[in-house]
């Protein structure tokens, strides 16, 4: 008895001890530059061409602090299931951004995820941007050389114990992370390579479209949905339902670039994505997105039986919507284009998460403002005004009519939203009191 | 604290229609505009959501968005003999208090004035040589005219989306629409509001007695429309919160939904918000401005320098202004010399108000602009000979009442207004009643003018602007003749009973109920510096490079609501200051 136990204490001081130095081996690992820096006209275009790919990777978003924080310099609250991060400077500024980088360690955190206090949590796609060709991240890097330096010192980990222990995210990388930088499929067009590069690389899609194990990798149900911060991110394979089945590919172009497009409105993250990102790609980059995601295998989402108007949650569902939401997106459930999302055979409606829709209604959501689509009409709140019953009502209606069909929508779900979003309470609750 | 604002190519004084459309303008010409709004920053989306706009105790009872008589008011008389004095409660003026300015709660009566409009002094030598007019009338042209504004009338419609059915295309009758309209050369954007059965009522009756009833304009979106700068519009919905309210639907034509959306992303525009211009601050030589001083909201008072000053307050403020800054000489009643404040106008209405026995007009069903309208009667529409007056009135049948405590006092006459009388009343006539309205024209008088208060001043120790107006023998005249029409029509309504009103019968007061909220004139454009404020172009005469836009530059109002022509002249003055003045600074008369 002794003896095994001695003989387990040795293996897992072993294995600790290999697993030590394995970390280590993999910390210490260079990644020799493989560009020549460049001078003048060619450093300009390297430049730009470096601009436009941090664009697509939407770099911004995240090193941007929310209200009025400069540009890069970090500070946005990333909310995991394990706590919070904020996103760092990645400014110019030597002291407290990443001006005293080479491109080796630039290239060592965002395509290795290894960044200058040891492991990055994967809340940065590096996973993604693992996909990022040589030329690529050394155009990224020429740019980000050129971003205006801002002092700013943000203490990044802000996770509880045991996720601050950054030396863990060894051992996930071993489980999640493969780098690898994209190679195009042979027999397939240069469209759909070049979507399949934007979409798995700088675009990270994955990031919030695949849905997450309990560890936080992804799972195999690549890009079929995925859950993050009270938001369903939709289905991006071509099924029919719960997916782009209905969309043509001029209609997901559209949508990135103006925001809206098909009976959809981006708001939530989305809306960040297409106003800091997608909206500025070329018309043939975003073609070629679309021929990629209408490429891919549809995901096997089935359409449940839809309810019956007799159910006693429809009918309430019913009236409210009547009196609450028919103003505007019509008593036919079509919406206004490119303005106010239709109901009608709408994938997020049908989604088997109604993650987003619960949101939505309760906190109200900014439209998205692009150059083409200036409009920014917006959802308004209605947490003071409808009961947790109201809104599963009306929801569960939305998501059984006008030929859609999905799980009804409960109470307690609601309930449980309103508190973890930090909703107000109904006012209604107090009056009954 | 003093303190100095970096240059701007053009200061903007107020962003309503008028300065979100001159921002516009010139920043997509490239200037760098610089706007200085008194108002807090209001957006549909935000502020508006349908959730909350239709608060009637909030805004049609408290006027939520109206700027409120303890910060700024207008002191009032009839008559230069009297004294004036503040009016402290709501009246019939409604001016804006926020970015959008009256813009935002306007009722959206969306309307072109007639080509005659523009030119009645030219037009009573031609039709009416012998005719007497009443004594002391200003009657004089614009300097501009139909021709000259109608492309930028057909700009104005495009953006804010406007509704109607046209009815006289390139010289031609459609057959449809307003058949006494300038000629246009485009339909209207989006088609027609659906008629109430009020206004279905009076479409037969009117046709019956041989006139020509038509879908009045209105800033209520007829279809789902993206305007010229890509903005996207809802159709309208028909829940009749438009007056005194915002829309949260993206239905009704507004600064805050039509223009700001594309202008505030705009680099070479900014924006100061809750900061209120004090003086137009003039050159050494005082033959041009050098800026605007303001106070902003921390009581500090601060300097815009810029090359071009676009006036565009609300009509009242931007004459308050110019009397502020001694900029143009001052109107003398006495000597009838000056020209700031003089030739004030406004609006001459006459009403009926119908009640009806087993009608259900479901009143809830109504926006601020919907009305069957015959202009038989209107303007110059119809011949004046031998009638004494100029000028007439649109009438309509107007369903803009969906807001049930407003209706609240809506009872034939001799009902009691309390108790459970007035609820079976209440509730008889909710479904009963129904108003028709003559909008008349106004013509300036000697006797009606604008100045400065001698006595009342403002927070910052400002004198109020004063008011002195009362309707004149032309209004007398002319609102008698209307309301003999109006009675007619009322007759043969089917009403059971009706009750009739020429306002001009009794003197003029601001706290008259449902008397018009267009105040006019008072800084007149003109071909003669000696009888106006502005030339052609809306540039004030004495500095060229001070351009002053709104209905304050109206010698007369039409029978219409007259935002839409305020727009119009705003983009015809954007026009000639992107295609002449910056070309060549000076004056663009001569």
């Amino acid at each position: 008895m002794k003896k095994t136990l001695t003989l387990v204490g040795v293996l897992i001081v072993a294995a600790l001890v290999i697993y030590i130095a394995a970390i280590q081996y993999d910390l210490h690992k260079s990644y020799p530059e493989s560009q020549q820096n460049l001078t003048g006209d060619a450093l300009k275009a390297q430049v730009a061409r470096g601009k436009y790919l941090a664009t697509a990777s939407d770099c911004v978003a995240c090193h941007t602090a929310p209200k009025g924080g400069k540009p890069f310099a970090g500070g946005y609250p990333i909310d995991t299931p394990f706590g919070t991060i904020l996103s760092s400077n990645i400014t110019s500024d030597k002291s407290t951004g990443i001006g005293s980088w080479t491109q080796e360690q630039f290239d060592r955190a965002v395509r290795h995820g290894k960044g200058s206090h040891g492991y990055l949590y994967p809340a940065m796609p590096y996973n993604a941007y693992a996909r990022l060709t040589d030329q690529d991240l050394a155009d990224i890097w020429a740019y980000m050389k050129t971003v205006p330096a801002v002092q700013n010192k943000v203490v990044e980990n802000q996770l509880p114990f045991p996720y601050n222990q950054r030396w863990l995210l060894g051992g996930w990388n071993l489980l999640f992370f493969h780098a690898s930088t994209f190679t195009p499929q042979a027999g397939k067009s240069a469209a759909y390579n070049r979507g399949a590069y934007l979409v798995e690389g700088p675009g990270h899609c994955a990031a919030c479209h695949t849905a997450k194990n309990a560890l936080g990798g992804d799972s195999s149900a690549t890009l079929q949905g995925g859950n993050l911060s009270g938001w369903h991110a939709p289905d991006l394979t071509p099924n029919p339902h719960t997916g782009l089945g209905n969309w043509t590919t001029a209609d997901i172009a559209q949508y990135l670039k103006t925001g809206a497009g098909h009976n959809s409105v981006a708001t939530g993250p989305m809306a960040e994505a297409v106003h800091n990102s997608t909206q500025f790609l070329t018309d043939s980059d975003l073609n070629a997105i679309a021929t990629y995601l209408k490429a891919q295998p549809a995901s096997d989402h089935q359409a449940p039986a839809a309810l019956t108007a007799s159910n006693a949650q429809m009918q309430l569902g019913k009236r409210v919507y009547n009196s609450q939401c028919s103003a505007c997106h019509i008593s036919s459930g079509e919406g206004v284009n490119r303005m106010i999302p239709g109901f009608v055979k709408n994938a997020q409606v049908n989604a088997n998460s109604p993650a987003s829709l619960v949101h939505m209604v309760l906190t109200g959501a900014d439209g998205v403002k692009t150059a083409s689509n200036p409009t920014g009409a917006g959802m308004p709140r209605f947490d003071w005004k409808l009961s947790d019953q109201q809104i599963a009502g009306v929801l569960t209606y939305i998501r059984n009519r006008w030929g859609n069909a999905a799980p009804a929508v409960t109470s307690d779900e609601v309930a449980k939203a309103r508190k973890a979003l930090k909703a107000d309470s109904w006012l209604g609750a107090k009056m009954k009191q | 604290m003093n303190y100095k604002r970096p240059k701007a190519d053009v200061v903007v004084v107020g962003l309503g229609w008028a300065g979100s459309l001159i921002a516009e303008e010139l920043t997509r010409a490239g200037l760098n505009v610089v706007a200085i709004e008194q108002g807090p920053w209001h957006d549909t989306h935000t502020n508006y959501t349908p959730t909350l706009s239709a608060d009637e105790l909030r805004y049609g009872r408290r006027r939520e968005m109206l700027r409120p008589p303890s910060k700024e008011t207008v002191t009032y008389r009839n008559n230069s003999s009297q004294t004036a004095r503040p009016i402290r409660d709501w009246s019939y003026w409604v001016q804006g208090y926020n970015v959008g300015g009256a813009g935002t709660h306007w009722a959206v009566n969306s309307w072109r004035f007639t080509p005659a409009d523009f030119t009645m002094a030219t037009r009573v030598k031609e039709r009416y040589p012998n005719e007497k007019l009443a004594d002391g009338l200003i009657v004089q042209d614009w300097g501009v005219t139909y021709d000259d504004l109608e492309v930028h009338y057909d700009r104005f419609e495009k953006i804010a989306g406007i509704s109607g059915e046209a009815g006289v295309i390139n010289g031609k009758k459609t057959g449809k629409g307003n058949p006494f309209e300038g000629s246009r050369t485009n339909e209207y954007p989006t088609p027609p509001l659906v008629r109430s059965r009020w206004n279905d009522i009076f479409h037969k009756t009117t046709t019956e007695m041989g006139y020509h009833p038509f879908p009045i304009p209105a800033g209520t979106i007829g279809a789902p429309y993206k305007n010229p700068l890509g903005i996207e519009l809802a159709p309208c919905t028909y829940c009749g919160f438009c007056g005194f309210y915002g829309c949260g639907n993206f239905s009704k034509s507004s600064p805050n939904i039509c223009v700001l959306p594309a202008l505030m992303d705009r680099r070479n525009m900014t924006l100061l918000t809750e900061c209120t211009v004090t003086k137009i601050e003039k050159s050494k030589d005082g033959k041009t401005a050098t800026g605007v001083t303001f106070i902003d909201s921390n009581g500090d008072t601060g300097f815009q320098p810029a090359d071009i000053v676009c006036v565009t307050a609300f009509q009242l403020d931007n004459v308050r202004l110019l009397l502020l800054s001694e900029l143009g000489k001052p109107y003398d009643h006495a000597r009838q010399e000056g020209v700031v404040g003089r030739g004030y106008n406004f609006q001459t209405m006459n009403y009926a108000w119908l009640y009806f026995e087993d009608e259900a007009l479901n009143p809830f069903i109504s926006t601020g602009a919907l009305a069957t309208r015959i202009d038989n009667f209107n303007g110059d529409n119809f011949d004046h000979t031998g009638l004494g007056f100029l000028g007439g009135a649109g009438i309509q049948s107007l369903s803009d009442q969906a807001t049930p405590l407003s209706m609240t006092d809506r009872l034939p006459e001799g009902t009691k207004k309390w108790g459970s009388e007035w609820k079976h009343a209440f509730k008889h006539s909710y479904q009963n009643y129904a108003k028709i309205q003559g909008q008349g024209t106004s013509y300036s008088h000697v006797d009606a003018y604008l100045s400065l208060d001698p006595t009342y001043k403002d927070e910052y120790g400002l004198p109020l602007i004063r008011q002195t107006f009362d309707y004149n023998e032309n209004d007398r005249r002319m609102a008698r003749y209307i309301h003999e029409r109006v009675k007619e029509i009322c007759a043969k309504t089917g009403a059971k009973s009706w009750k009739t009103k020429a306002y001009p019968d009794s003197h003029n007061s601001p706290y008259t109920p449902y008397d018009s909220g267009h105040t006019i004139g008072g800084a007149a454009m003109g071909l003669d510096p000696n009888t106006s404020v502005v030339n052609r172009y809306q540039q004030h005469w004495d500095a060229h490079n001070v351009f002053v836009m709104g209905a304050s530059s109206y010698p007369n109002n039409a029978g219409y609501n007259p935002t839409e022509t305020l727009a119009a002249l705003t983009l015809w003055t954007a026009h000639h200051i992107i295609n002449d003045y910056i070309k060549n600074p000076g004056s663009l008369v001569r």
